[in-house]
This record gives structure tokens, sequence and C-alpha cells, in this order.
């Protein structure tokens, strides 16, 4: 079996094809969580390659605390920080951002206008199609911080824990971008997908 | 205000601020219970539950882009320089 853990052992004794199915387990969710933070692909493609050495190079260091998964993007993450012109984020989460705009509710707080039905039928392949293709693109819309969560969280899996671990950010925070993300996401879909 | 029962019921705009907490399991026991009551009688938040769910379910189903042919010689190649040292050519 191709655990990862296993892959890393194998990694350790200098196994060639061991790396090669780590880097094609990843590549591409590395590739995404780097581009939120440099300014082009080709930036993102040079943090990606620069992690692998630091995995190949460093891995007698790694002890294990942590899934590998995690270490990974970890060390990706940092990387991609040192890399990137953009700051070290501190200012925590931006703005308040309400996850429906307030003009579909009423001034008691009732919805005026309700979500528009589009979640019945996400089992019919073609739709379903449809819907996986623009939910992509609506993800990579996201305001950096939003996307990276989001990603990690809903796309690549991650526990909210290993996002924390990942990010360096707070539980709280974690939730918080977690929230907004997948709300502006879910709006995408209403509006192209949903009737009232 | 009105004191009471009342005072402790949620409207829809609030509820739906606190779908992802509820998702996480991070409401406290009384929030939880609360955003339910509320759920039960809101067929409109109800939805919205079940598109927030649908939401995380697609973006699981997103699937990776593979490593083209070219990429993955390429990483090979670079592992073998790696393998041979910082000066290694």
């Amino acid at each position: 079996m191709d655990d990862d853990t296993e892959l890393l052992h194998r990694l350790r004794a200098g196994d060639e094809q061991a790396f090669v199915i780590l880097v094609r387990r990843y590549h591409d969710a590395m590739l995404r969580l780097a581009s939120s933070f440099v300014p082009s692909r080709a930036v993102a493609e040079e943090v990606v390659q620069d992690t692998w050495m630091g995995v190949v190079r460093g891995i007698g260091g790694f002890e294990e605390r942590s899934s590998f998964r995690t270490w990974l993007f970890r060390i990706l993450v940092n990387r991609a920080r040192t890399t990137g012109e953009r700051e070290r984020r501190s200012i925590a989460i931006g703005t308040a951002e309400p996850a429906v705009d307030q003009s579909r509710f009423d001034a008691a707080g009732g919805w005026a206008a309700p979500p528009e039905q589009w979640a019945e039928d996400i089992d019919d392949r073609l739709r379903a199609g449809k819907l996986a293709g623009r939910i992509r693109s609506a993800i990579e819309e996201l305001p950096a911080r939003q996307r990276e969560v989001v990603t990690l969280r809903d796309v690549d899996g991650l526990s909210s824990d290993e996002v924390c671990h990942v990010l360096d950010i707070s539980d709280g925070n974690q939730r918080v971008l977690l929230h907004r993300g997948r709300s502006r996401v879910r709006q995408v879909l209403e509006t192209e997908f949903g009737r009232a | 205000m009105r004191l009471g029962l009342r005072r402790r019921d949620l409207v829809c705009q609030q509820a739906v601020e606190l779908v992802t907490d509820y998702l996480e399991g991070a409401l406290p026991a009384a929030g939880r219970r609360r955003f339910e009551r509320h759920l039960a009688g809101c067929p409109h938040c109800t939805e919205y539950l079940v598109q927030m769910r649908a939401t995380i379910e697609l973006a699981g189903r997103i699937t990776p882009d593979d490593l083209t042919p070219q990429m993955q010689d390429d990483f090979i190649a670079l592992y073998r320089q790696w393998q041979a040292g910082p000066d290694g050519d």
C-alpha cells in the first residue's frame, strides 16, 4: 500500500519511485496553495520545486510528529511566504462580511428573498459536472486567505487542526475564513444555478 | 425587548452566520439547540444548510490536475541532482 508513511520511509532510503508518487500525489494541491502567496504561476512552480528540494534534503529531520502532508504543506507555506511579496498577514481576517447580503432579509432579520433551489439534483451527472466546473473557479476567485482555508479543508481534505498548523492561524480565524469562503462559493452557485 | 424565551430565538440573518460553527461542531450545546430549533421552523434556513453541505461536497469532488509527463521527467532530473548533493550536477 502506498500510504504516505510508507512512501516517506522509502524516500528516506533514497527510493526515486517513492519520490515520484509523492510528487504526483501532492503537486496540484501544492501549486494551488503556493499560488495564493506569490504573484505568478511560474513563481509558484519554483516554490513547489524548492519545497521538494527541502524535503529530499531535510527528510532526516522530519520527526513524524505531524503527518507528512502537514509537514510538507507547512514547508511550502513558509517558503511561499518568504518568496511572496505579500506581507506576513498579521491583519487578522479583514472586515466583517455577511454570509448572505443583508438586502435579502427583512427588517426583522427573516428571509425576504429566500435561497433559490439548486442543490437537490447534484447527483445528476450532467448537472454535477457543470457545478463541479463552476465551483473550481468560484474557489479560485476567493480572496487569498479564504481560498487557502477552503481549498485545504474542502478540496484537499485536511482537518481543521492540520489547516491551523499549516497556515499558522488560530482555530477561530480558521473557522471565520472557512465560513466566509464557503458562504461566497454557495452564493456563486445559487446565482448561477438557482431558480426560485 | 421582551424577556424570556423569545429573546433566545434566532432570526434567519443570524442563523446563516452560525452554519459553519454548527457544521464544525463549534457551537456550545445551548447554541446548537437554539440553531436546530430555528431550523425546525424555517424551511429557508434548512434549504440554506442543505446548500452549504452541497457546496462542501462539490468542493471535495474537484480532482487534481495530473502532472504532465514532461513535468514528471523534470522532477526526476531534479531529484537526481538533489541526491547528488548541493554541488551536484
